[in-house]
């Protein structure tokens, strides 16, 4: 096999990881497709997990399947600052602020409220597995109604079954990977992989393809 | 000189290569990326230096160039920010007006960040 083989195969392992993922549900898009949103500020998400990076790590990879699906994402870093400024600093103060002031200060279209339901690795006998798991809601900061809302989630041990080496070989390899896991912000990449599959345009109940999208208005 | 009965699976295997080829190039996405979510991230984590942080997103913007594709929404904004931070306004102002031109949607806030940077209030 040769590398560019290898290479298309992992191109349509990657597509099939993100389309594993879809949960098959109705969505009205009325409401979105009438406000035809723009731009997009990306609020500091809750964080219900233990992992106190979460709320950061998952920020810095929302931009990315934003921005390809057609959107103006807000620079998340240096509002993050206009908010520090502000004398806020907690992700539940900034999400309870109303959409009209945020709609004020940034000029955004539409705000993407985000929660980190799980993110990070947990040690269990047989395995440890490192998930990231998410939900978002869109809302029109001109009117305040919620144009979309979806969920995704995101494990470090999907396609990942061949359990060789008996019980004991489990034991060892689960704690070996904790470590790795731990000691390196595993959660980061498996983050990316959740913010892609949370807010990529094109799939099943996702997000619209935005303006900037050669796409736009073909879904 | 081919004779044609050599010639033909020759050219079909040509082909066969090419598609291949072509399949290769990956998918085409609207901006080119770089490492700037990975330098937002850095960012907030807060443990490396900013004048480092600005070399990286400099340097980065050099390759995007060079290919001619698109940078990503926000990156001139970013590099603004940071050039304030390092107390450098001329270069500040010079990267928000960049944004602003590049992607209109941004216009406003811009113009938020560059009014506040004038009063001398910070952001």
């Amino acid at each position: 096999m040769n590398l560019c083989t290898l290479r298309n195969l992992m191109g349509l392992l990657a597509v099939s990881l993100l389309v594993g993922c879809a949960t098959p549900k109705t969505v009205d898009y009325s409401a979105y497709k009438q406000a035809r949103p723009k731009s997009i500020l990306v609020l500091p998400p809750l964080n219900e997990s233990p992992d106190v990076k979460a709320t950061y790590s998952m920020l810095s990879q929302v931009t990315f399947p934003l921005a390809e699906a057609g959107y103006y994402v807000m620079p998340i870093a240096v509002v993050d600052e206009t908010f520090r400024h502000n004398g806020l600093t907690n992700p539940a103060d900034i999400h309870g602020l109303s959409p009209a002031k945020l709609n004020e200060i940034f000029g955004a279209d539409a705000g993407l409220y985000i929660t980190v339901k799980e993110y990070g690795t947990s040690y269990m006998l047989i395995s440890s597995a490192t998930v990231v798991t998410a939900s978002a809601t869109l809302v029109d900061l001109k009117t305040g109604t919620t144009l979309w809302t979806g969920t995704a989630r995101a494990s470090s041990e999907e396609g990942n079954n061949n359990n060789g080496g008996g019980l004991v070989g489990m034991l060892i390899t689960a704690a070996v990977k904790q470590i790795i896991n731990t000691s390196t912000d595993a959660g980061h990449p498996i983050a990316g992989i959740t913010s892609q599959r949370l807010l990529s345009a094109g799939q099943h109940a996702g997000l619209l393809y935005g303006p900037r999208s050669p796409k736009y208005g073909t879904d | 000189m081919f004779n044609t009965k050599m010639a033909r699976p020759l050219m079909a295997a040509t082909l066969l290569g090419s598609v291949l080829l072509a399949g290769c190039s990956g998918p085409k996405t609207l901006y080119q990326w770089e490492t700037y979510q990975a330098q937002t991230y850095e960012y907030f984590k807060g443990e490396e230096a900013k004048e480092a942080q600005v070399e990286a997103l400099e340097r980065d913007l050099q390759k995007i160039k060079s290919t001619g594709k698109a940078v990503p929404p926000g990156y001139h904004a970013h590099l603004g920010m940071l050039y304030a931070g390092l107390g450098k306004d001329d270069q500040m102002v010079q990267q928000f007006n960049t944004e602003k031109a590049l992607f209109p949607e941004s216009a406003p806030y811009m113009d938020f960040l560059l009014k506040n940077a004038k009063k001398g209030a910070g952001q």
